[in-house]
This record gives structure tokens, C-alpha cells and sequence, in this order.
């Protein structure tokens, strides 16, 4: 009973509850089966505010720990001790609840670019969703495990069936990628089982005592999991593939939250559990998230696909976030942590965006485009704030989690040295650099050539419609949000980044 | 003979007498009708399994020692029986649509449970070697059951062929063994051991010539070549239960001699072990990449899950380790049992006379034409990879952790990477079947269906509630002397 009544159990496995009715529609019912699928979302987005309200109450009692929690024996025979223990706090919260906002505007989009075989698109886009919010919520390593691999399916599927001319390679691509990092996890997660005695992650981290040399050997095995998901420079190599061929809402979800399982998985395990593996590795971390701000911004002004723009900046803004987490002081992992999803929110709505407008041109070349803003003026004001937002301008989400990230990357001792901080903050110019680059050949100056291509075919490129715009309107309120105050957010997360640091010294 | 000797193979009497009695049945039963031998012979499986289950939970040693009962040979019974009911299921349909309708395959392929049987109780090297023969001989019969087709034919010699030539390798073992020790009783051999009564090298020779024996049996690296044309050749169904009955058989005789046997030759077999494990692994997987018959590639494939059961295998005389390398290996033989039977039956489902319909391409479209047939099909192929939410990946989880238990963190690395390298043939198929196009043809027959179902529920059920055969499997150790 406590199984089906806990809310965050409510919140991973509601999605199912779509999947079964889906199961059975009719497969030529599209826009019933379209609804029913946003349903489902929405009501787990609504799950997971209610699921807000229940951690914010919980919160004001004890503040930074894990809430809501269940535990229930799983299988604990022959030696195994696996609980299926699911638990929420600070550094997932928002995680969670990023999720479940981003899910239904995915599905959202979806209504016109998705006709082919709608039923298996929507089915595994709840599938994914349950997967997902698991990863963030699941406290046993080997829950975790079957979360974090689960999750692979339905992407593989999504990218494989409804992707771009190169899809089944990048969808190939993707799941071996991924696969390679979580199997050397696997093996750390049974080294833990075996001589930890437990795959709890509250027990672990209270356990001490590994030798330190084989701390560090974990750390990089669990370090190769979540660096692949990220992807820290340099194994990003499957992600322009992933992204440039999935469709536009799978495209979304994998910005949006498949990378912050990586940052998280960082966060949650690899911090607290080897410590000092982690206060070692540090500079070596923040030179490689360096290496990759400044390699993905670098690649992304190279880009004359706009999609492959929005994907190589990935690379560089989850460089960031890494660089934050490494500073391992406060300011540095909550700016992280927020920056994780400002990165969702602003690459999210850019992926929307490139989607929206690739439906109607079926080219992203950004050389063909030119003088949209005149045309399609909703379309570019929106594109506009967006972009600033990923490029951090002040007042908006970008950078107050930039901002956080340096000021902490600067003051830490366990990178101990300003430089990746300087160096980072010359991303922030590149950044501004390709986007604006980038906004001013597609938005500014002459009509490109697209635009009489369209008209070849008897129709004008047309403005964003109701459907577009509130797809896009949610965000936009939370990209002024947090831009300008930001606090609420910080609330959430400081105090379970206080007990992180805890541990950590 | 007494009584309790009579009771201890009870279950395998039965079936003996069983099958004596529908030799003479079937001779009566009109050509048009052998569904009733097929009938006839489940409930002489399910009559067996029944006395079985009754006997689970019983100790005992039978005709002075070269027969026990134990958690371990009860287990692998079940097993035994329940993959043969299962391979009757899959036979039935494919049996009357490839005009292959003969009596003797439902007789057949009870004489040779009954060898499967006899080597889960063994506990004397002679005993083992009947069993052996036993369960063999109907199997070369079986896999050349679709006479006069050619690559039966040739499936069926060659199995036989590389089969006697493996039994040759077990006897002169056992010769060996029983020279270094006077023993050929396995508490015997122990005995002798112990007392330190024995040659030392003999007894090395004669364990590594046994172990170089089964290695044929369950089709472990360099000892496989026979194993992708005996697979393509052979009737489907034969193949099926092959893949599973005879590689649990092998694997209950390798388990039982070398547990109780031969655990003072450890530290001598080890790096032997590792590497036969290891190259199965390795060379199962990285051949089975290049196949476009699904035949071939699930023989390839069922080559690296006998390396993936080898590897918990290895630490196999570290006392903390043994019960987990028994109980992993058994848990994984019912994993690989319940999913390959449903691959098998997929199989099935698409093939043609004249062996068409194979190919992997065939299964193109099947995502689109037949969605409940692919997404079995996905579970399957998604078991045998190791990815949740399937049977699989538990199994493997059981089998690392033992490897890594036991020490041997390098042999885990290998698993774990070839375990990748299988992801990539396994989700052709996957690929194949949901993003290429095509118009498959598939049979429906009643039990097919029955058990691919069955098989992909549980493949995904039980991953999620393994707990209970969980318990099952740690709770059928060996007996040890």
C-alpha cells in the first residue's frame, strides 16, 4: 500500500498509467491518442507540485535532508541486500519537478511534426518519463542502475524510428555510448554491494573507510558513466549525432534532462561517496569541463547547421555545470545545480524553436535563412530572449547560474587556481559571440533564400501559431524568473548542498 | 536395489517407463494424429515434474553413493522438464508445418531428458558418463530430423562426430582420474584427496581432459566449432531445446564434479578456466556481429552466455564463493532458459519451408506488421544483453557480482565490455524489425504464441519479483563430502 500512496513513487509511475491506456487505443485515433498522452504528463506535473508542496513542508522541519522517503525490502535473499528505496532532497527537487515541466511541452510539440506511428511514439515517451524521474529519485544503487539503463531504451527507439536521414546510426551511436560508461558502473556499483555490504547510497556515504586508492579507481568507474551522459570533453563525440537526428522532442528531453543525469549522477554519488577521490580529481575535472567550454564554443561557431549549433553548445554550458560541482564549495555546486536547469529550460526552448521552424522550411542551414525577424516577428522575439538566456545575459536564467558557477570556481581551494575560472569566462564571450552570430544571419539583415523557396510551394512562412506559443510561454516565465529573482530556487537547494559539504570535509 | 534408491530416481524412472510405453503407443496412433503423442508425452514430462516437485527439499544417496538427491540436482530437474514442455510446445506446430510428424521426436527427446536428469544426480564419474550418452545420442538423432534435408543431415553427423569425439575426451579423463585416485565415486576421489592417496599430475590430466569434454558439451571457446552449423542445420525446435537442455546439463556435471571433485586442483585450473571463459566471451560476441542468419547468430550468441556462466564458474574452489558461483550459474541457466525459448519460438514463427525466412533481414517491418511479435522479440533481445526492465540483466548482476566476489575484477572487466559488444548484434535485429520496412510473414499457432508470451512476461515480471528464485537458486547447493 505504502508502495502506491508515496508521492514520489506517485510522480515516477503515473506516466504507466498513460502507457496502459494507450496500450489500448486504436493506433489511427492521433489526436486522441496525442491527448491522452499529454494527459498523463500533466498529471504528473501536477503530481510533482504537489510533490513540492509535501518537500517544502517536510523541509521546514529538517532542512537538507531526504524526504518523502520509502524503503521496501526488494530482494534480499542470498546475500543481497536491494531495497527499493526512493527518497528526495534539495539536489534533485528541481531535477524531478524539470522533468515532469518539460515532458508535456515535448509532447506538446509534437502535435503536427509527429504523424508516423503516434501510439509507440507516445508510448515510449511515458516510458521515458518514468525512467527519468527514477534515476533523480532512486536511493539504492541497484534501483538506480535499472533507472539509469531503463532509460536508454525508449531514446534508442525515439531517435532510431522517428529520427533524421542518419538516424539508425545515431541511435546505435547513443545506447553503445552509453551503455560503455554504465557497464564499468555496474561493476563499481556490485565492488560496493560486495564489500560495502549494501547498495543503499545513505549507508555508503556514512560508510568510510575504502583505501584510497581504490576510492579512486570507483570514482572513475562511476566518473565513466556519467561523463559519457553529460558528455564532458572528450567523449561528447555521440552527442551532435544524437541530437542533430532526433526529433525535435526527443532532442528537447535529451538536453533537457538525459545530460543532467550525468551532472547529477556526479553530484549525488561521486561527491559524497568518494570524497577524496573527489578533492583529487578536481582540477583535473575543471580542466576538462575548461577544456570543454571553450571546445563546444569554439565548435558551435563553426557550425553551419543550427541545430548542430544548439547541440555543441551543450557541450560547452554542461562544461559549466562541471566546472561548478569541481569547485566543490558551496557557491559553486548550487550555481551548478541551478545552471543544470537553466540549461534545460534555454537549450530546451532553442531545440523548440529550430524544431518549429525546421517543420515549415525542412532545412537548418543557417546560410539559407536571413531577415526572419520581419516575417515571423513572435518567432524572433522569442528566439531572441532565448538566446540571450543561454548566453547569460544579466536579468535573465543564464546568468545567474554562470555567475554563481565563477564565483565559485574562482574562490576554490580544491581547484586552487583562478585560472579555469578566467578561462571559463572567456566562454561566456564566445557564447555570445556564436549565438549572436548565429541570430543575426537567420533573424537579421536580407530575406534568405528560403524564403522563396517556401513560397515556391504555394505557402509563406507563417508566424508561430497558439499551439507554438504556448509550448514556449512556460519557459519563457521561468527564464525571467529565475533571471531576476532567483531566490525561491536557491532556497531549495542551499541546504542540501550544506550537508553535501559536510561530508565532503 | 531398495526402496530409497528406487525413490531417488523415481522422477527419472517414470519417464523412462514412459517413453518405453509411447514407442509401442505411437505405433497405433494414426499418421494424422501424432498430436496425441505429443499430448501423451507432455503428461509423461508433467507426471515427472510432479514427482519432482514432491521431492523437493530431500537428501539422499542412492545405490551406494552413484546416485544423490539433493537442492542442486532438484533444481536442475525442474529445469530440465520444465525447458522440454516448453520444447514440445514450440515442436508441436512446426513439426506438422515442415511435414516432420513422426512419433519418435516426442520419444526422443524424452530419453534424452532422462540423460539430462541422470547427470543432475550423478555422483560417480561412470554414472556421469551414461548420463552423458544418454542424453547425446537422441539429441544426434534429433538434430538430423529433418532428413533428407542436407544441413540436418550434416547437423546431425557432425554433432555426432564432435559429440563422440567429446565423450572420448570424458572417458580417458575418467580413466585417468580413476588412476590417480582408485576412485571413480566422486565422494570417493574427494576421499582420496583428502587422505593424500593420489598422483597429483594424473589427476590434473584427468580433470583438465573431463573439463576439455564438457567444454564441448556446453559449447565454451576453442571447443565450439560445431556449434553454429549444428544450430543452423538442426530442426528449430531440436535447437531450442539443445541450446538450453544440453548446456545445463553440462553445465550440472561441470558444477557437481569440480565442486565436490576437484576443488583441491584450484590454484592449478584457474588461469585455465579464466581463459576459457574469457575467449568464450570474447569470440562468441565478436563473431556473432558478422552473421545474417538468425540461427547462426543466436548459436553465436549462445556460445558467449556459455562463457558469461563459465566466468562465475572460475572461482569455483574459494569455499565463501562456491554456494554464489552454484546458485549465480543456475540463476542465469533459468534466465537464459526462459529468454532464449522465447527467441527460439520467434524463430519459429518466422520460418519457412526449405529453411527460408532466417535471415535477420526478414525482420523487417515486423514492428510495424506485428507489434506484440516485436516487442516480444525486444524483450528478448534486450534480456540477452543485459538491459533492465528484463530477467537479464538480474542474471548478470548474479554472475558479476560472483566473479568480482571471488576476485577477479579483470575477468568482470572482459564480461562487462563483451556484454557491449553484444548490445550492438543483439539491437540489429531490434533495428531491423522497427526501422527498416518490410512485409514478414509469421505463423500463428496456438502454443507458439502461448509460449512466446509466457516467455516475454516473465523475462519482464520476474526481473522485477526475482527474489523468490532468487532463494531457490541459493537454496540448491551442491552437497558437498
Amino acid at each position: 500500500m505504502e508502495f502506491l500512496t508515496n508521492p514520489l513513487n506517485l510522480v515516477t509511475l503515473f506516466p504507466l498509467v498513460g502507457v496502459l491506456i494507450l496500450l489500448f487505443m486504436p493506433s489511427e485515433k492521433k489526436n486522441l491518442l496525442r491527448w491522452t498522452a499529454l494527459a498523463a504528463s500533466l498529471v504528473t506535473f501536477g503530481l510533482s507540485i504537489w510533490m513540492l508542496t509535501l518537500f517544502r513542508q517536510a523541509e521546514a522541519a529538517d532542512a537538507g535532508a531526504l524526504h518523502l522517503t520509502i524503503s521496501l525490502p526488494w530482494i534480499q535473499v542470498a546475500g543481497w541486500k536491494i531495497n527499493y528505496a526512493m527518497g528526495v532532497d534539495g539536489l534533485s527537487i528541481l531535477l524531478v519537478l524539470l522533468t515532469a515541466f518539460l515532458t508535456p511541452i515535448s509532447i506538446l510539440s509534437t502535435w503536427t511534426a509527429v504523424e508516423e506511428r503516434v501510439k509507440d511514439f507516445m508510448l515510449f515517451f511515458l516510458l521515458l518519463e518514468v525512467g527519468m524521474t527514477g534515476v533523480f529519485l532512486a536511493q539504492d544503487l541497484f534501483l538506480f542502475y535499472i533507472f539509469w539503463e531503463f532509460t536508454l531504451v525508449p531514446m534508442y527507439f525515439l531517435i532510431g524510428i522517428w529520427g533524421g536521414p542518419r538516424r539508425i546510426y545515431a541511435a546505435i551511436k547513443f545506447f553503445l555510448y552509453t551503455m560503455a560508461g554504465s557497464i564499468l558502473m555496474l561493476l563499481a556499483i556490485l565492488w560496493l554491494g560486495i564489500y560495502q555490504d549494501t547498495f543503499s547510497v545513505l549507508e555508503l556515504i556514512t560508510k568510510t573507510g575504502i583505501p584510497a586508492d581504490i576510492q579512486l579507481w570507483l570514482f572513475l568507474a562511476f566518473a565513466a558513466a556519467f561523463a559519457i551522459k553529460v558528455p564532458m570533453w572528450p567523449l561528447h563525440s555521440w552527442l551532435p549525432d544524437a541530437h542533430v537526428e532526433a526529433p525535435t522532442a526527443g532532442s528537447v528531453i535529451l538536453a533537457g534532462v538525459l545530460l543532467k543525469m550525468g551532472t547529477y549522477g556526479f553530484l549525488r554519488f561521486n561527491l559524497p561517496m568518494f570524497p577524496q577521490a573527489a578533492i583529487q580529481a578536481a582540477p583535473w575535472m575543471a580542466l576538462l569541463a575548461v577544456i570543454g567550454i571553450i571546445y563546444g564554443a569554439a565548435v558551435s561557431y563553426a557550425q553551419k547547421d543550427v541545430k548542430k549549433l544548439v547541440a555543441y553548445s551543450s557541450v560547452s554550458h554542461l562544461g559549466f555545470v562541471m566546472l561548478g560541482l569541481f569547485a566543490l564549495n558551496p557557491l559553486g555546486i548550487q550555481g551548478g545545480i541551478l545552471q543544470m536547469i537553466n540549461h534545460g529550460l534555454s537549450t530546451g526552448a532553442l531545440f523548440l524553436l529550430v524544431g518549429m521552424i525546421y517543420e515549415q522550411t525542412h532545412t537548418r542551414e543557417i546560410a539559407v535563412y536571413g531577415g526572419l525577424w520581419k516575417i515571423t516577428p513572435i518567432f524572433g522575439t522569442i528566439m531572441l530572449i532565448v538566446a540571450l538566456s543561454s548566453m547569460g545575459l544579466p536579468g535573465l536564467n543564464g546568468f545567474v547560474g554562470e555567475f554563481v558557477i565563477l564565483l565559485g570556481a574562482f574562490g576554490s581551494q580544491a581547484i586552487a587556481s583562478p585560472w579555469y575560472a578566467g578561462i571559463a569566462a572567456a566562454g561566456v564571450i564566445m557564447a555570445a559571440i556564436y549565438i549572436l552570430n548565429m541570430f543575426q544571419k537567420m533573424f537579421l539583415g536580407p530575406e534568405g533564400s528560403i524564403v522563396a523557396e517556401v513560397k515556391k510551394h504555394g505557402h509563406a512562412l507563417r508566424d508561430l501559431n497558439w499551439r507554438e506559443i504556448a509550448t514556449l510561454v512556460p519557459i519563457l516565465v521561468f527564464i525571467f524568473w529565475i533571471g531576476l529573482y532567483p531566490k525561491p530556487f536557491f532556497d531549495l537547494i542551499a541546504p542540501a548542498v550544506e550537508k553535501l559539504m559536510m561530508v565532503l570535509h | 536395489m531398495t526402496q530409497s534408491d528406487l525413490y531417488t530416481i523415481l522422477p527419472n524412472i517414470t519417464l523412462v517407463v514412459w517413453a518405453c510405453a509411447l514407442l509401442l503407443v505411437d505405433l497405433f496412433i494414426p499418421k494424422t494424429r501424432k498430436g496425441w503423442t505429443a499430448l501423451l508425452a507432455a503428461f509423461g514430462l508433467a507426471l515427472s515434474l510432479g514427482l519432482t516437485l514432491a521431492q523437493a527439499g530431500r537428501e539422499m544417496s542412492a545405490f551406494n553413493g552413484m546416485v544423490t538427491l539433493d537442492g542442486f540436482s532438484t533444481f536442475l530437474n525442474v529445469l530440465f522438464l520444465g525447458t522440454s514442455l516448453l520444447g514440445i510446445a514450440i515442436a508441436y506446430g512446426y513439426l506438422k508445418r515442415m511435414g516432420l510428424e513422426r512419433g519418435e521426436y516426442y520419444t526422443l527427446m524424452l530419453f534424452s531428458i532422462s540423460g539430462m536428469m541422470l547427470m543432475a544426480q550423478a555422483a560417480d564419474l561412470i554414472v556421469i558418463f551414461l548420463a552423458l550418452e544418454l542424453l547425446s545420442i537422441p539429441l544426434y538423432v534429433l538434430a538430423a530430423f529433418a532428413r533428407p534435408r542436407a544441413d540436418s543431415e550434416e547437423a546431425g553427423l557432425k554433432y555426432f562426430l564432435l559429440g563422440a569425439f567429446a565423450t572420448g575426451f570424458v572417458v580417458y579423463g575418467i580413466a585417468l582420474v580413476f588412476g590417480a585416485t582408485g576412485a571413480t565415486a566422486l565422494s570417493g576421489i574427494a576421499a582420496a584427496v583428502a587422505a593424500g592417496t593420489f598422483t597429483k599430475y594424473l589427476l590434473l590430466i584427468g580433470a583438465a581432459l573431463i573439463l576439455v569434454g564438457f567444454s564441448f558439451k556446453v559449447a565454451a571457446v576453442p571447443f565450439h566449432m560445431w556449434t553454429p552449423d549444428v544450430y543452423q542445420g538442426a530442426p528449430t525446435p531440436v535447437t531450442g531445446f539443445m541450446a538450453v537442455g544440453a548446456k545445463a546439463a553440462g553445465f550440472a556435471a561441470l558444477l557437481r564434479v569440480f565442486v565436490t571433485a576437484f576443488p583441491s586442483l584450484y590454484v592449478d585450473l584457474v588461469p585455465v578456466l579464466w581463459a576459457l571463459a574469457a575467449l568464450t566471451m570474447l569470440i562468441g560476441n565478436l563473431v556473432a556481429i558478422s552473421q545474417t542468419n538468425i540461427k547462426r547468430m543466436l548459436a553465436y550468441s549462445s556460445i558467449a552466455h556459455a562463457g558469461y556462466i563459465l566466468m562465475a564458474f572460475v572461482p569455483y574452489g574459494q569455499p565463501q564463493v562456491v554456494p554464489d558461483a552454484v546458485a549465480s550459474a543456475l540463476f542465469y541457466l533459468v534466465t537464459y532458459a526462459i529468454t532464449s525459448f522465447g527467441a527460439w519460438s520467434m524463430v519459429i514463427a518466422l520460418e519457412k519451408s526449405d529453411a527460408k525466412g532466417l535471415e535477420i533481414s526478414d525482420y523487417a517491418g515486423l514492428g510495424r506488421r506485428k507489434p506484440a511479435l516485436a516487442a516480444a522479440m525486444t524483450i528478448f533481445m534486450l534480456s540477452l544483453t543485459g538491459m533492465p526492465p528484463t530477467l537479464g540483466l538480474v542474471g548478470k548482476f548474479y554472475l558479476f557480482r560472483t566473479v568480482i566476489a571471488g576476485g577477479f575484477i579483470g575477468l568482470a572487466i572482459v564480461g562487462v565490455l563483451t556484454s557491449l559488444i553484444s548490445a550492438y548484434y543483439y539491437l540489429r535485429v531490434v533495428v531491423v524489425m522497427y526501422m527498416r520496412e518490410g512485409e514478414p510473414q509469421t505463423e500463428s499457432e496456438p502454443w507458439l504464441d502461448l509460449t512466446t508470451a509466457t516467455a516475454a512476461v516473465a523475462t519482464v515480471v520476474l526481473s522485477f519479483l526475482p527474489a523468490a528464485l532468487f532463494a531457490l537458486a541459493s537454496g540448491a547447493v551442491v552437497k558437498l563430502f
